[in-house]
């Protein structure tokens, strides 16, 4: 295997369009245990952290900027970052341990394709784009349309996100990721919950977004149970439809980290319990924040 | 197999060294530079034994390629003593019998270390998240946590 650390996005995309098996990397967190187990074997290794884009991160007018392969360590450390997106910014901490976290990132946690990646609910509960670029030019994606299946992406064999945009957190909004894993720390969620919501003047829910990770060959949303709470104030009657939905929304898989059985029980509670804690924070974000 | 020329600053010093460009961190510190401090214990990021400071960042020498170390700066245990004086953590380590077999150790010292450098006086939480990277099957952690907890309030002392 070679080795390539390309300095511009362009000659990253030059070096991919040349070669017949490439893997980019960030952190390689995933990709190294990858290739020691055999299941990769590029012909060339290619470091995107040699392009500043894909390092940067900028809290712009509207929207934040975080490059693809910054180290999840920045963003919990970033103070801004983190108190505007709590539920985004725990989800990214959850990855690993210090080692990890200071290589690990959002590019390289969602193209990793792992149907229980943290950081992936979180991202889609609160809108974010990926920036794609490739060797017929760049494109603006959803995040939840990156992933295809475990392991899988909608990426072409040339492209690479270079950043992430996540538009600016509106008023009384707040968003919450929940994971439930069989230790206290260092393990892959059994479950996980991204949850934001907005609450109008009458402390009413106006919009809401619930997304599961873990329990299928992707990520889920649950649209029932973002209908039975839009337009109504939260209590015990709403939150068991929450409850019963993200249960009812699970595809899972029996393994050594849980059950099927189990995994459909915990995702309607930690559903719950993110519902109301991403209604707390929107409570406590008054109109004006950014 | 072509051999990558790679310069870096290892421990103050700097050191230039042939690597397959594929190589981890780990092996070309262990084989080319001869640092066998830095241990191989799991070879995929999940035990810490490999555990240097990159550019100031604690991080698992094997899930690091090494061409991506060229002009940078890394720390081993190797460079934790002054000299023929052992670094606060080590000596607490040895007086607290904070070890067994030793090959988690290096590791433990610099995660430790790295701690320190940015929480001079941590509690025993954040002491057992902040080596939660670091496996051990010897010493059930406690004399690790209370051997760094000796070593901060020395170096606080100091």
């Amino acid at each position: 295997m070679k080795y390539a650390s390309p300095s511009s996005v362009e000659e990253a995309t030059g070096v991919l369009a040349g070669a017949l098996s490439a893997q980019v990397f960030a952190g390689a967190t995933d990709v190294v245990p990858q290739i020691r187990a055999g299941r990769k074997q590029p012909e060339i290794l290619v470091d995107l952290k040699g392009i500043k884009e894909l390092l940067n991160v900028s809290n712009e007018a509207t929207h934040w900027r975080v490059g693809a392969a910054t180290p999840t360590a920045r963003l919990t450390q970033d103070s801004d970052f983190s108190s505007e997106f709590p539920g985004l910014s725990e989800a990214a901490g959850l990855i690993g341990s210090d080692q990890i976290q200071n290589r690990s990132s959002l590019g390289g946690n969602l193209c990793n394709g792992s149907p229980a990646a943290d950081s992936v609910p979180a991202m889609v509960v609160n809108g974010v784009r990926a920036v794609v670029a490739g060797g017929s030019g760049s494109r603006t994606v959803p995040v939840s349309e990156i992933v295809t299946g475990p392991g899988k992406t909608s990426l072409a064999d040339d492209e690479f996100i270079v950043e992430f945009e996540i538009d600016h957190m509106p008023a009384h909004t707040g968003d919450a990721y929940l994971r439930l894993i069989p230790r206290t720390e260092m393990d892959i969620a059994v479950v996980g919950v991204g949850v934001r919501v907005t609450l109008n003047n009458g402390g009413q829910v106006s919009a809401a977004d619930i997304v599961l990770g873990a329990v299928a060959p992707t990520i889920v949303r649950v649209p029932e149970a973002e209908a039975a709470l839009v337009g109504n104030q939260i209590n015990d009657e709403i939150l068991a439809t929450v409850s019963a939905a993200a249960s009812a929304a699970c595809n899972p898989i029996d393994d050594k980290r849980g059950t099927i059985a189990y995994r459909k029980q915990v995702a309607g509670v930690l559903a719950k319990r993110a519902v109301l804690l991403a209604a707390e924070r929107a409570a406590e974000r008054n109109g004006d924040a950014k | 197999m072509s051999r990558r020329h790679i310069t870096a600053t290892i421990n103050g010093d700097e050191v230039d060294f042939l690597a397959e460009e594929s190589s981890s961190l780990l092996n070309a510190l262990r084989d080319e530079v001869g640092l066998t401090g830095v241990k191989e214990g799991c070879g995929t990021g999940d035990c810490g034994s490999c555990s240097v400071l990159l550019n100031d960042c604690l991080t698992c020498a094997c899930l690091v390629f090494a061409p991506e170390v060229e002009g940078g700066t890394i720390v081993t245990v190797e460079g934790l003593a002054n000299g023929g004086e052992l670094h606060p953590l080590q000596q607490c380590f040895l007086e607290g019998a904070a070890l067994q077999c030793g090959i988690c150790t290096p590791g433990f010292l610099i995660a430790a270390k790295a701690l320190l450098d940015r929480n001079p006086n941590p509690t025993e939480t954040e002491i057992r998240y902040a080596l939660a990277g670091n496996l051990c099957r010897c010493t059930g952690y406690d004399k690790i946590v209370r051997a760094v907890q000796e070593a901060a309030s020395q170096i606080r002392e100091a």
